[in-house]
């Protein structure tokens, strides 16, 4: 329905130069006790996403489907089970040379700040354990916060976090994170926690540090209203795994993966014409014991014979428009794309006894 | 006792013509957190009607009051939340700050039920499920026999999509929506008049809550409850509610249906909080959302206390708070002096309402949204000034 403009496609990084960051077919399984044996949370399987010089990318997904560790392995703060870290296209310096380069805000602005200290003192921080340059420690200070919009930067510098609001807290946390002039910033859910009025300044804020200073950024959310609106590229998490990643118009607007169009039919939409219908129902599987083939396929409506089996390749499905899905494959045999018999796959499958959100990490709430 | 709900429940069906058929009435309800001068007023000068089978949605950030006021008229408020003035009327004759709690006992769950936030909170962990069902209706229908109560809760369970033979699973073997499934059942146990449902789809993921809310509005035309809707999330109101409320500071700003409010916001928070979501389709735009953090309850800026954020704010705002006015025709209300009659009123804020479209009466009760009009949230072309542009 809509016509995404060529700029956007370039604009988001699809022609642009080679990637800040990457990651390479990256894995992390965590160990748990399960009954009496050990197995392993799936918490991330392969996954391959590239973080273009000066984008945004949005990873959008539900609690569990891996988004926050994904942000984690990119920060290097837990190691990958398989797969790498590419800073460009090398592997990953020291964790010092590393957290020069790649910064992390967590979602939390309210336990990331340390109580007893002033804003000062957790942005001097940064500047003594990294070296500073360019100026006095309060002249860097003031910088900083000027640069995150908190000024008279005098004030805000004497303040405590118990004195600030969650967006100025936020925005704290921010500049904390640019304080070693970082080239990429990992933001985990930045705004899922603050008050609606006041999203969207943090949501901007992040735009206009692209804009000023080219940082190249992750922006790591549940909400793909938001992702659409601040990010070039959304790629779409589905236990563990991405399942769909392009422009993020295009995402929206036509989304090529049946979760992707199940999110979006879910999504609070006032603009909606009809009536929202739900296209799939359900709760993500368990990654102790993934389904296997597709992980979606017990909730696809569009599931085939072939999706129970084998894990759908990446499709390209337009100009830098992926999308991991059997439906775009050519040349299946009659027997593979056989609908699945679909009695079970429309409920809500309800977590039996010995699966419960209780027995693991493998659900985040 | 049972037989007098079903009477009750077939009056509710053919009831929308019944002159009286306010349920809910709060005026000049006042809710103070401690005592003295160090009060803080959490709710000022409430006003709400909720009417037979509507849906009320009650918008609002963290610590705009729109908890408080619901616990507050039914009287779930705990020390230091005390009522210090106004009124609070269920049906014609039931005044709810003065019921003692024998007439309490009697309302809730029978005619006022509650759904709280956190289902993870509000269901005991070893006890299970069925015998939480049992619990309620031991304590309100104390004639029922074992027998009929068993079998009431496992129709509870199936009315909102969980198989009965789940009764004796406990809560942590339950996924977190079909916790808040099970807690919807129970406030619906008794066939009650009213659910007031506290951000019931908040902590849930976005499928699982539509699902939800599906199953809800359903029963909603099945069963003729009206709902008190209260959630942060604006754009989820105006999707599912018939009118909204919206409030700031303790304060109602503005009330007015779901599609006016949506499509022709008279107060310029409304109007803020509308821009402050990203819309899924169109071009992309830059929006600006609300400038400044909400105020601080314990020292609220003189007059309009939304004058300090609010870019339409002129020397009156600053001094004199201002009432609630009566809007196009008295069908909405809105608190703001740029309404006053006199004031030139800024083009966004006097948009005209578009026809409401009908709403489907069964099935899923969504509204239409949409049709004429114009989207509210705008800025300038993503094209020009934009947050997402890189090189051209």
């Amino acid at each position: 329905m809509t016509v995404i403009p060529i700029d956007r496609a370039d604009r988001a990084g699809i022609s642009g130069g080679p990637p800040v960051l990457e990651a390479r077919g990256l894995t992390k399984h965590f160990p748990v006790r399960h009954g009496k044996s050990q197995a392993v949370v799936h918490a991330v399987e392969d996954v391959t996403l590239a973080l273009p010089d000066g984008g945004i990318t949005a990873v959008v997904g539900e609690s569990g489907s891996g988004k926050s560790t994904l942000a984690r392995l990119l920060a290097q703060l837990i190691k990958p089970t398989a797969g790498a870290v590419l800073l460009d296209g090398e592997a990953a310096p020291s964790r010092q040379r590393y957290a020069r380069q790649v910064q992390l805000v967590l979602q939390d602005p309210f336990s990331s700040l340390n109580p007893v200290h002033s804003v000062r003192y957790h942005l001097a921080r940064p500047l003594q354990i990294h070296g500073m340059n360019g100026g006095s420690l309060d002249s860097l200070i003031a910088d900083l916060l000027t640069r995150v919009s908190l000024t008279p930067a005098e004030t805000f510098a004497a303040k405590y976090p118990h004195e600030l609001s969650g967006g100025q807290r936020q925005r704290v946390a921010i500049a904390r994170a640019l304080a070693v002039r970082p080239r990429v910033l990992l933001a985990d859910e930045p705004v899922s926690m603050l008050d609606v009025s006041i999203r969207l300044g943090v949501l901007n804020l992040l735009a206009d540090l692209r804009e000023r200073e080219g940082l190249t950024i992750l922006y790591v959310t549940h909400d793909i209203a938001s992702a659409r609106y601040l990010a070039d590229v959304i790629a779409v998490m589905y236990a563990g795994q991405v399942i769909e990643s392009g422009p993020s118009a295009q995402i929206t607007d036509e989304p090529a993966h049946p979760y992707t169009q199940l999110l979006l039919s879910a999504a609070p939409d006032p603009d909606r014409a009809q009536p929202p219908s739900l296209a799939g129902r359900g709760t993500p599987p368990n990654l102790i014991r993934p389904p296997r083939g597709c992980r979606f396929h017990p909730r696809c409506p569009h599931a085939m014979q072939v999706c129970a089996e084998d894990r759908p390749p990446a499709a390209e499905v337009a100009l830098g428009h992926s999308s991991a899905c059997w439906l775009h494959a050519k040349g299946l045999s009659p027997a593979q794309s056989r609908p699945l018999p679909g009695a079970d796959r429309n409920t809500d499958q309800a977590p039996g006894p010995d699966a419960g959100p209780g027995s693991g990490p493998g659900e985040e709430k | 006792m049972s037989a007098e709900s079903l009477v009750d429940r077939e009056s509710l069906v053919s009831a929308d013509a019944v002159a009286d058929d306010v349920l809910i009435d709060v005026s000049g309800l006042c809710v103070d957190y401690g005592l003295g001068d160090g009060a803080v007023h959490a709710v000022v000068d409430a006003e709400l009607t909720l009417r037979r089978g509507e849906v009320l949605g009650l918008a609002g950030e963290s610590g705009s009051g729109k908890s408080t006021l619901a616990y507050a008229f039914t009287r779930l408020l705990r020390p230091p939340g005390v009522i210090t003035a106004g009124r609070a009327r269920f049906g014609s004759s039931v005044n709810l700050l003065t019921a003692d709690q024998r007439q309490l006992r009697g309302l809730r769950w029978n005619d006022i039920a509650v759904v709280l936030q956190s289902s993870m909170n509000a269901l005991n962990p070893v006890l299970s499920i069925g015998t939480q069902f049992s619990d309620v209706l031991r304590a309100h229908r104390p004639e029922m026999t074992r027998a009929a109560r068993e079998a009431r809760s496992g129709e509870l369970l199936e009315m909102v999509g969980i198989p009965a033979d789940r009764l004796g699973n406990y809560p942590h073997e339950l996924s977190g929506g079909m916790r808040q499934r099970v807690m919807i059942a129970t406030a619906l146990a008794l066939d009650p008049a009213v659910v007031i449902m506290d951000e019931p789809t908040t902590a849930l993921d976005v499928v699982t809550q539509r699902e939800i809310l599906e199953e809800l509005m359903a029963l909603r035309d099945r069963l003729g409850f009206a709902v008190l809707f209260i959630s942060h999330d604006l754009s989820l109101l105006v999707e599912i509610a018939d009118s909204i409320a919206v409030m700031y500071a303790g304060r109602l700003v503005e009330r007015a249906g779901a599609n006016a409010i949506f499509r022709a916001p008279r107060h310029p928070y409304s109007l803020g909080l509308l821009s402050s979501f990203p819309s899924l389709h169109g071009p992309r735009r830059v929006m600006e959302g609300i400038p400044g953090s909400p105020p601080d309850l314990r020292d609220p800026p003189a007059g309009c206390t939304f004058h300090p954020r609010c870019r339409f704010a002129f020397d009156r705002c600053r001094h004199d708070p201002p009432p609630l006015l009566d809007l196009d025709a008295g069908t909405r209300t809105a608190s703001c002096w740029l309404q006053d009659g006199i004031t030139p009123v800024p083009a966004e804020l006097a948009r005209p309402v578009p026809a409401e479209r009908g709403r489907p009466v069964a099935g899923g009760g969504q509204p239409v949204a949409g049709g004429g009009g114009q989207p509210v949230a705008g800025g300038p072309p993503l094209a020009d000034a934009t947050p997402t542009g890189g090189q051209p």
